[in-house]
């Protein structure tokens, strides 16, 4: 990555529109419209060690995304296949910013009462009970007050004092109606109540949106967010997450690992496994005691049942098959 | 020109700047031409980022805009392509240029590239999906098993194969945009119908009745929500299909327009996906860019390829237990037949009915003998002859009763 930015650059310094005195020119003069975003630049390697201090290794493209979020304010969406840890980059998100992480899963029929907020009847019908004889009007401020109001998690997400994580996981399993709602909440992050009336957000929480895909998200939705696309790790990285995530998991023993199930993920495979099934497996290798995949085939073979979860996969990759995949890891 | 409009001082900048504001306007204005969802709020907020310091470094900024203006995977993926070719001057793919998604159609630019592809691809395989006047008869010539069609009285009994005449393929076109016009009314009419299962919402109900002091005077009722039906249809374009290919692709043109919920893809020796570019409204059209996409038909079958691409990375997003699979082809399998039987088998768990038409099954003395179709048969569930339109309409109460 580094490398090609260099070999961009040189080719930029060509490019009459990358010429160093008219740009310093011009960002100077948009820089004096908009002071106070400049210090948005520095963190972003200091991001990526925030996540990395959290247990999640993100690479440079994530961690631009994350500074992007920061610096636009808007939310960020996160698609790619299951089990590449799209949720635990909202969760080291929390964590590096010590925050509390706000978590809405969706699914199929998930409604604003689920979603934003709700009356707690049954202490309302308490409450009308107990105050038998009292004047309506008393009545109804006292059971439409923020005592009985019930915070789901938009609406808690936006009356947090420091600003949370909001994870919003799944938004695909939700209805289309659903997401119209949400577009409109992520936009002007207010909530109006109708017997109470319009609350404004006291923070803005960073917003993360995760989608599997299985339904096409609105352009609408998709043109609010920033976009990444989360995709299977390259061997370093997964070694080096197993090593972050898995205590007792050498350096060595690692790389096998990543080298491994890279490897397996090259079959044809119903399900390709996720770095959750790397992990599982590492932890499994782990626990067994063992140091050096190449002196335990059987066990390696054996194991590999926390990465195929589909009986045709476990059918497809024989013993032979798992010994020269296995034989490929230098 | 949208970050020019958001910046209050544009006069007042020197000439540089608006040099690189227009050239950013320029930037986005190529994006939008080759579909990406670029509103003047990304144009804004593209501003901001030059402005914050990320203009000092082309590659850095190339990964922040690339987060920016991409929306999903395919933006994801050509963005970088696009930025290399704009600002550092370097040449583009071709395929990201030329096969845009549809939101792209509206542009003149892309719109004049795809003409002048669909020209030059004219004379090749490519099109011969396409029963035009021209190369039918031809195609005709070297056919000789035509006399198994059923005896034509009214057009709508014609075998596809003997519509040679341009006005009798326009009026076939014309007829399979009617039948999937009423198949979707009767459909959408027997999801009514079923709206049934009622069950008292037990919190709804006490909310409602808070003003009669708690007592259920009004009950609220819980109603299941139907999904409207989703139709998969999957055109086999290879070339012993190609004399129905185009009234097939046609009717699915009408399909995709008149269902809520539809999808298509076409496969030969591999799988398209072409629901984006069938969306076009003008037929004509449509069928240019398909053309375009559908390189190499014409040629071999490999259905159990194609299912496989199939199940692997579109069926979780196109299927859902209320899906019916479409599946037109005459079963002559290149490939392997056992890999068709397995993956007709992963198929078959994903969806609720899977229809297989065969225009050949109408011939006479066809048995479904290749073996192909003889592995997947066992998982479809209807098994029907669709080489006239009247065939086509016969399907229409079994579609219904999905």
């Amino acid at each position: 990555m580094e490398g090609a930015q260099i070999v961009i650059a040189s080719e930029a310094k060509q490019s009459s529109f990358f010429e160093k005195e008219k740009l310093d020119c011009f960002v100077a003069s948009l820089l004096a419209m908009t002071a106070d975003n400049a210090p948005a630049m520095k963190t972003r390697e200091e991001i990526a060690q925030a996540l990395a201090a959290s247990g999640y290794i993100a690479d440079s493209e994530l961690a631009t995304a994350i500074s992007l979020m920061q610096l636009l304010k808007r939310p960020l969406l996160l698609e790619g296949e299951a089990g590449v840890g799209k949720t635990e980059v909202a969760k080291a998100l929390a964590a590096a910013h010590a925050t509390e992480l706000i978590r809405l899963q969706c699914y199929e029929g998930l409604d604003q009462s689920a979603a934003l907020y709700e009356w707690n009847y049954q202490r309302q019908l308490l409450a009308i009970q107990a105050h038998r004889g009292d004047k309506a009007d008393t009545i109804e401020d006292q059971i439409f007050s923020e005592k009985y109001l019930l915070e789901r998690p938009l609406l808690a997400a936006i009356r947090r004092r420091t600003p949370p994580v909001l994870l919003i996981d799944e938004i695909d399993r939700a209805d289309d109606e659903f997401e119209a709602f949400l577009l409109e909440l992520l936009s002007d992050f207010q909530v109006s109540i109708p017997e109470l009336g319009t609350i404004t957000a006291t923070t803005i929480p960073h917003v993360i949106l995760t989608s599997n895909g299985t339904r096409e998200l609105s352009d609408a939705l998709r043109r609010r967010c920033l976009y990444h696309y989360v995709d299977y790790p390259d061997v370093d990285r997964e070694a080096r997450i197993i090593m972050a995530r898995i205590t007792g998991a050498g350096a060595s023993l690692s790389l096998q690992i990543a080298r491994m199930v890279e490897n397996v993920r090259k079959e044809e495979l119903r399900k390709v496994p996720g770095v959750a099934e790397t992990l599982d497996w590492a932890a499994a290798l782990v626990g067994l005691g063992v140091r050096d995949l190449h002196d335990v085939p059987e066990t390696v073979h054996e194991t590999l049942m926390c990465l195929l979860k589909t009986h045709e996969d476990k059918s497809r990759l024989t013993r032979e098959i798992s010994e020269r995949l296995l034989g490929k890891v230098a | 020109m949208s970050c020019c409009g958001t910046n209050p001082a544009y006069d007042e900048l020197d000439e540089v700047c608006r040099l690189v504001s227009a050239r950013l306007a320029a930037f986005l204005r190529t994006l939008r031409d080759n579909g990406f969802p670029v509103g003047l709020h990304e144009g804004r907020d593209a501003a901001v980022l030059m402005a914050a310091g990320y203009i000092e470094r082309p590659g850095l900024l190339r990964s922040a805009f690339k987060h920016l203006f991409s929306a999903r995977k395919s933006d994801w993926d050509k963005f970088d392509g696009l930025f290399d070719a704009f600002w550092l001057g370097r040449r583009v793919k071709s395929r990201s240029m030329t096969m845009g998604s549809v939101k792209a159609a509206n542009s003149p630019s892309l719109k004049s590239l795809q003409d002048k592809r669909s020209e030059r691809t004219g004379g090749d395989a490519a099109t011969d999906q396409i029963p035009s006047a021209d190369d039918a008869p031809e195609a005709r010539a070297g056919e000789g098993r035509m006399e198994g069609a059923s005896r034509a009285d009214n057009l709508a009994e014609i075998d596809f194969r003997k519509m040679a005449d341009p006005e009798q393929i326009e009026e076939a076109h014309n007829v399979a945009a009617r039948l999937a016009k009423t198949m979707r009314t009767r459909l959408t009419r027997r999801d009514l119908a079923r709206r049934r299962g009622y069950r008292l919402d037990l919190r709804r109900t006490i909310h409602s009745n808070i003003s009669h002091g708690g007592v259920p005077i009004s009950l609220v009722k819980r109603q299941r929500k139907e999904k409207p039906l989703r139709l998969v249809m999957l055109l086999d374009a290879s070339g012993s299909m190609s004399m129905y290919t185009g009234v097939f692709l046609r009717f699915i043109h009408g399909v995709l327009d008149e269902f809520r919920e539809a999808e298509a893809f076409l496969f030969h020796t591999r799988l398209a996906y072409v629901s984006d570019a069938m969306k076009e409204k003008d037929p004509a059209r449509a069928l240019d860019r398909l053309s375009i996409m559908a390189q190499g038909a014409g040629g071999g079958t490999k259905i159990g390829e194609s299912l496989q691409t199939f199940n692997r990375w579109h069926a979780a997003r196109v299927l859902h237990s209320r899906s019916c699979v479409m599946i037109v082809s005459d079963g002559y399998e290149t490939g392997d037949a056992a890999l068709l039987g397995r993956e007709m088998a992963a198929l078959a768990k994903r969806c609720r009915r899977i229809v297989w038409l065969n225009p050949m099954m109408a011939w006479r003395g066809y048995a479904p003998e290749a073996a192909g179709i003889k592995a997947a048969l066992p998982y479809v569930d209807l098994y029907a002859p669709a080489n006239t339109l009247k065939s086509l309409t016969e399907l229409e109460p079994y579609l219904a009763k999905l």
